[in-house]
């Protein structure tokens, strides 16, 4: 009996094991063809409907309910601390900037547009001054007006990183480059409104003063953390239990990781919001452990779409593909799945062995690993990814690696082994997170490739949650010999220096929490990125983005796997639905609305 | 029986205070000697130094050990305050901290899923202790029928089917394709009836697997049990069968399945967290797995702790319906 | 105690047979239990009377089928037995006019504690431990008297003042792990006899406990039966401790009598080989030289694959003396060798009596 009762015992811990990396898994194999679906019984737009473009717009009725689901709460719903991508989506229902994402599908998603301002900054020749004019009858929950003040002192609690840590801080850094303010908290004057870089001359002005132009600055403001917060309303860290809306919808109740649910901010006019459509009456969100009830309740229809927009699990997907493809989109998500190449272990300070590897690599297999061209992603090319202006996504091929050698090429691997003057191959390790089974295969996909051109890699997977101190310390990063490191990277805002300067830029390599990987310590990169901060003008800076990723690439520093894609499911009852690249593919919250509303 | 009583509490209010100190430990000692800095895991993706550092000060762990130790039973008992980076927060007794994701208070997050647990748990408990004991006894008393077969085969696949498995089609079965059952949970105090719905599917999930190990434990027993020589004397009184299985038999029986409710009773208050994966049920075990995933070490330090009170408190009822039972065991 | 049925099998079902005049009566009794290695025929075809006021102690070694016998005769063969595998038997038995194994269980129940009683060997574990002594003793009262706890309880405290418990009513309400050994037996019989039965069983009353207390309690059983006039059967393997209590000795050798006659008669002319083995075991007081001590050798016979012939022949030193081998091949019946006094034996009389008085006898 006691033998029994153990085994049953352990049982269990071994199912909760395998539950939680279910939990952690997000995409694996999977498959189906690309065949579009125009229209269906149950009144779904069809497959990839409202991928890149707008599905049923028409559709759309006022009212009802709007229903979330989630396998993951938010990190954090203060505007300030929110770092997933679905927060900054989801946070414009209660939440609104000087300027934000446009609600348009694709690349237009991408661009900013007017939001509580009356228009786009205005720039100063220098690039180093902003000024916007707010726009009327834009108020709080409760009627009161939001003033320019309210936003600078939104602005300002990006510096409050001690009480207010997990956002982004590209506001600081631009703002106050050389960290001189001391955050809203230890203000000292009377209106806590100290930032110096920041006047609001009247409540309706506000003028920013960078220190040093970036052109990026619009697309920072227009993040989640550019909201305005009310002093007497900010109650620091447990702001995110309850933010305090400026925006169409307010909390009624918010029990984290349990549920959520937004109604109506009465307050809001629909006159003072050209962004905002506003359909529903009411907006739930409610949270599963359990991602496959999560999935079922989706193709059930007991849910709209599922909030943390990464994709069904591999059962759900399956099904989904196979009954309901009119219901699912395809989107490509921003995020590029890659192996990179720290200079700092040899033999890879040689480019050619560099290039072995990138050669020798089966990139097909990859590919499946990463779980095929639907929920894995096309064949990666470059390291752009396709929704930053200036990427040429798959016609940008300098490797052919979705071409010739897309299977791997054992000739050309051999070539540069012995270029690298490791002709019979040699030894490597792969660094790969332990909490993510898809990288754990992929890197076992890239050891079987590499062993038939004679370099054997071994496996580490080290612990993934601890990734920052492991894999983002260079001096560990030597003493373990990870010559291979398997991560993944995407834009917090579609641009070249927001998604690049991390991972390329010299001046970001830094002993803890480190991304450049690479250890890329190339002048005429950071050079274009310099130049990338004082270009102005769009078309300017597209061309630097594509000049920045061919350099990239002729250092063979990346084997980029996949330009990541998910398979989303929406609802039969979703109208207005499309991605946008501002959101890294995601839907545009916003302004979904319900065709029965109930 | 007093004595007995008596010393039972105060080995329980001993190892209570033990459970704290071993808990406190394993949490804010033990990755300090092993090198890892709780402040850094709790800041996250942006380990700002500022932030780390206000989060030391805020937890207190520039303290010494002492002083920690100290403010933490502190804060259980009689609350405590946390200043950092011009944030003040006084948190009220019990204080068992505040989750470093949603910086919620921990001690009204753990009264808020407990009942949610302690209704899945006692809901199970009551079913598997009805058909497991009833089906073990029957086994026993028909042994070698086709009966008994056919009830421990069951037995078998209910102790060796997973939860999660059990639990999933039964979900896709009685509640996606048949709908005989809403499996969302509502809470009792809004509606008895919708959570009542609610937590049949879990209840008998839950109840299937443990069912299946008492029903196993209660044919042993029986078995071993009806051999005694007791038992003969009994009969040899001239008790009714009923009597001789239903009072003489059944009263020896309750010992070691009393201890495994005991147990088991403890544990899953702790946190049935398959089932209340599975079912989506915002109970304790729900709630510590998300914890463990995004790290959210004050909520995992409550559960414990809350668990560890669990199995405390239902090892004593155990110990005490044990002294019920066994006047043996009062001398002990 | 009278006429012997020797022609047991003949008998073909107890509603055909004459009913019986005696107080106890058992007729051709066979248990058998079905096993996976074969059928276990633990008593196989035993017959004997008792009378009330009488006792009857039935020896052998343990297997020898005298515990199977008690329990055939108070039927808890058949109560009890769970499962396809149960114990097979046959027989009549007779108690004060009633055959027991045709007649309904709940009747046999009903006598069961009331008319007939038990005294196990080990009181420690024939008691439950998790009710106080009162408790038991009240349930088996109460079973077959319609009475209130009160009266009930009196009874109990009654019972254990008679068996010699001091302070019963303080006594009443302790557990069994509270009691000595002595007591703990004591109390069992307080309980087998708190219905005044008239049949009073007691399979090895006195092996758990020491010697001194041995004596008490034989004591005290024949006290009891003065006192209540019951018939007693005393079941035991050690011939000492029926040697002054039965009017009457059944010695069982592989679940068969081999010898059975009055007391006085089997212990000073024994006239079956085994007899003289247990007698030869026996430890007495009045023995001078403890060495010459003569243990039966050998192990008791499988009951499944009882030896053909005489089914002591393997261990008995007089097996040839027979010189026609049917010691091997025949299995001898019960002969009359004395007045009221049988033995199964193909020795002659002449042989026996010879081996006992000049082999046997000086030894002891």
């Amino acid at each position: 009996m006691t033998t029994q009762r153990t085994s049953g015992r352990r049982k269990q811990a071994v199912a909760a094991a395998a539950v939680v990396a279910a939990l952690l898994t997000t995409a694996a194999c999977g498959g189906g063809d690309d065949s579009g679906d125009k229209g269906s019984k149950s009144g779904a737009a069809g497959f990839d409907a409202a991928n890149n473009k707008v599905a049923q717009a028409s559709q759309a009725k006022k009212g009802g309910t709007l229903r979330f689901g989630g396998a993951q709460d938010a990190d954090s719903w203060d505007t300030t601390r929110g770092y997933y991508g679905f927060m900054w989506d989801f946070s414009r229902y209660y939440s609104r900037q000087l300027v934000t994402n446009k609600p348009a599908p694709g690349k237009e998603g991408a661009t900013v547009t007017p939001d509580l301002a009356t228009d786009v900054a205005k720039v100063s020749d220098d690039g180093k001054t902003y000024t916007y004019t707010l726009r009327d009858g834009i108020t709080w929950e409760d009627g009161k007006p939001i003033t320019s003040k309210d936003v600078k002192y939104g602005i300002e609690r990006v510096w409050a990183q001690d009480v207010l840590s997990g956002g982004p801080t590209y506001l600081k850094e631009v703002l106050d480059p050389k960290d001189e303010y001391q955050g809203p908290y230890k203000d000292k004057s009377a209106d806590k409104l100290g930032l110096k870089a920041i006047d609001t001359p009247d409540d309706k002005t506000i003028v920013f003063h960078l220190p040093k132009a970036n052109s990026d600055f619009e697309d920072m403001l227009a993040l989640t953390s550019g909201s305005p917060v009310r002093q007497d309303k900010d109650t620091k860290s447990k702001y995110q239990l309850r933010p305090f809306s400026s925006g169409p919808y307010k909390f009624e109740s918010y029990n984290p990781n349990k549920d959520l649910t937004l109604v109506r901010n009465t307050e809001w006019k629909q006159a003072s919001d050209p962004v905002r459509k506003a359909y529903p009456d009411k907006i739930t969100v409610k949270f599963f452990t359990n991602a496959n009830e999560l999935d079922q309740r989706l193709i059930n229809g007991d849910l709209d779409l599922d909030i943390n927009q990464t994709g069904l699990s591999p059962q759900g997907r399956t099904t989904a593909l196979k009954q309901h493809k009119e219901n699912l989109d395809n989107p490509v998500s921003g995020f590029i799945r890659y192996a990179t190449f720290p200079q700092i272990v040899k033999p890879f300070d040689n480019i050619h062995c560099r290039k072995a590897v990138i050669y020798g690599a089966d990139h097909v297999s990859l590919q499946t690993a990463r779980g095929g061209p639907l929920a894995g992603g096309d064949i990666g090319t470059n390291m752009l990814p396709p929704a930053v202006p200036g990427a040429e996504g798959q016609s940008y091929d300098p490797y052919e690696l979705a071409g010739a050698n897309k299977s791997g090429s054992a000739a050309k691997a051999k070539e540069e082994l012995k270029a690298c003057g490791q002709p019979n191959g040699f030894k490597t390790t792969i660094a790969v997170r332990n909490n993510k089974p898809v990288e754990v295969a992929t890197a076992q996909s890239m050891q079987a490739s590499l062993k038939k051109v004679g370099i054997n890699a071994e496996i580490d997977q080290y612990d993934g949650s601890q990734y920052g101190g492991i894999i983002g310390s260079p001096a560990n990063v030597k003493k373990k010999g990870y010559g291979i490191i398997i991560m993944g990277w995407g834009p917090d805002f579609p641009s070249a220096q927001g998604y690049g300067a991390p991972l390329w830029d010299s001046r970001y390599i830094l002993e803890s929490g480190n991304n450049n990987f690479a250890m890329i310590d190339d002048k005429s990169v950071d050079g274009l990125f310099d130049q990338f901060s004082t270009t102005l003008d769009a078309a300017g800076k597209t061309k630097i983005a594509t000049e920045l990723n061919h350099k990239i690439m002729d250092g063979a520093y990346y084997l980029p796997f996949v330009f990541e894609k998910f398979v989303n499911w929406r609802s039969s009852n979703l109208a207005n639905v499309y991605t946008s690249d501002g959101y890294s593919g995601m839907y545009d919250f916003v302004n979904l609305g319900l065709k029965n509303p109930k | 029986m007093l004595a007995y009583l008596i010393r039972r509490l105060f080995a329980a209010a001993v190892m209570l205070v033990v459970i704290i100190l071993v808990v406190f430990g394993i949490f804010f000692l033990v990755p300090k000697w092993a090198g890892v800095d709780i402040a850094t895991s709790f800041v996250g993706k942006q380990a700002d130094p500022a932030a780390v550092e206000a989060v030391r000060v805020k937890l207190g762990l520039n303290d010494p050990i002492y002083a920690q130790v100290w403010e933490f039973f502190k804060g259980i008992f009689a609350g405590r305050t946390y200043a950092a980076g011009g944030d003040v927060t006084h948190c009220a007794a019990p204080c068992f901290g505040y989750s470093f994701r949603t910086e919620q208070a921990i001690w009204p997050v753990l009264t808020d899923r407990f009942p949610v647990t302690l209704g899945l748990a006692l809901g199970a408990a009551v079913l598997w202790l009805i058909f497991g004991v009833a089906a073990g006894v029957l086994s026993a008393l028909k042994r070698g029928s086709l009966w008994d077969r056919g009830a421990m085969v069951i037995a078998l696949s209910g102790v060796s089917l997973p939860i999660y498995f059990t639990g999933m089609i039964a979900l896709s079965v009685f509640a996606f394709s048949l709908k005989w059952f809403d499996a969302e949970y509502v809470p009792l105090s809004e509606n008895f009836g919708s959570w009542f719905g609610g937590m049949i599917l879990p209840w008998i999930t839950l109840a299937f697997l443990y069912a299946a190990m008492y029903a196993r434990i209660t044919r042993a027993t029986m078995l071993e049990i009806l051999g005694e020589d007791y038992i003969r004397t009994a009969r040899a009184k001239g008790l009714r069968e009923q009597t001789v299985i239903g009072k003489h038999a059944m009263r020896s029986t309750m010992t070691p399945i009393l201890t495994m409710l005991g147990m088991d009773l403890g544990a899953l208050i702790g946190g049935a967290v398959l089932t209340e994966s599975t079912f989506n049920l915002p109970g304790l075990g729900r709630e510590v797995l998300t914890a463990i995933k995004t790290q959210d070490l004050p909520i995992i330090l409550g559960v414990v702790l809350i668990t560890s009170l669990a199995v405390l408190i239902a090892n004593l009822v155990v110990d005490i319906l044990y002294a019920v039972i066994d006047p043996r065991v009062r001398l002990a | 105690m009278t006429e012997l049925s020797k022609s047991g099998a003949a008998v073909g079902g107890p509603t055909t047979a004459s009913p019986s005049t005696a107080f106890l009566e058992v007729r051709d009794l066979k248990v058998h239990f079905p096993t996976d290695d074969g059928l276990v025929k633990s008593v196989d075809g035993l017959s004997f009377k008792l009378e009330k006021g009488k006792t009857l102690g039935i020896v052998g070694e343990s297997g020898s089928g005298k515990s199977v016998t008690s329990l055939g005769i108070m039927g808890l063969h058949t109560a009890g037995q769970y499962g396809k595998r149960k114990a097979q038997i046959s027989g009549e038995i007779w108690l004060d006019g009633t055959e027991l194994l045709s007649a309904d269980p709940d009747h046999v129940r009903k006598l069961r504690g009331r008319h007939m009683a038990m005294i196990f060997q080990d009181p420690l574990s024939a008691l439950h431990p998790y009710y106080t002594i009162g408790q038991q003793i009240v349930e088996a009262y109460r079973i077959h008297h319609n009475v209130d706890k009160k009266t009930a309880r009196r009874r109990a405290v009654e019972m254990l003042d008679r068996v010699g418990i001091p302070q019963p009513d303080k006594r009443v309400d302790s557990y069994p792990h509270e009691f000595s050994g002595g007591m703990r037996q004591r109390a069992m019989i307080a309980m087998s006899l708190v219905n005044n039965p008239e049949l009073l069983i007691a399979d090895e009353p006195t092996t758990a406990l020491d010697v001194t207390v041995q004596a008490q309690i034989l004591d005290l059983i024949r006290d009891l039966q003065k006192e209540f006039g019951s018939a007693v059967v005393i079941i035991t393997h050690d011939l000492g401790v029926v040697a002054e209590l039965a009017d009457d000795i059944l010695v069982m050798y592989g679940g068969r009598c081999v010898e059975r006659g009055p007391a006085e008669k089997v212990f000073y002319e024994p006239r079956h080989p085994y007899t003289w083995g247990l007698l030869g075991s026996m430890p007495r007081l009045d023995r001078e030289q403890q060495e010459r001590l003569i243990p039966v050798k050998g192990s008791p016979p499988s009951l499944i694959n009882v030896p053909s012939g005489c089914a002591f022949n393997p261990r008995c030193p007089y097996a040839d003396v027979p010189k026609d081998n049917a010691t091997r091949t025949v299995r001898p019946e019960l002969t009359e060798v004395g007045s009221r006094h049988w033995a199964a034996c193909h020795m002659s009389q002449e042989q026996r009596e010879r081996i006992w008085t000049e082999e046997i006898a000086p030894k002891l």
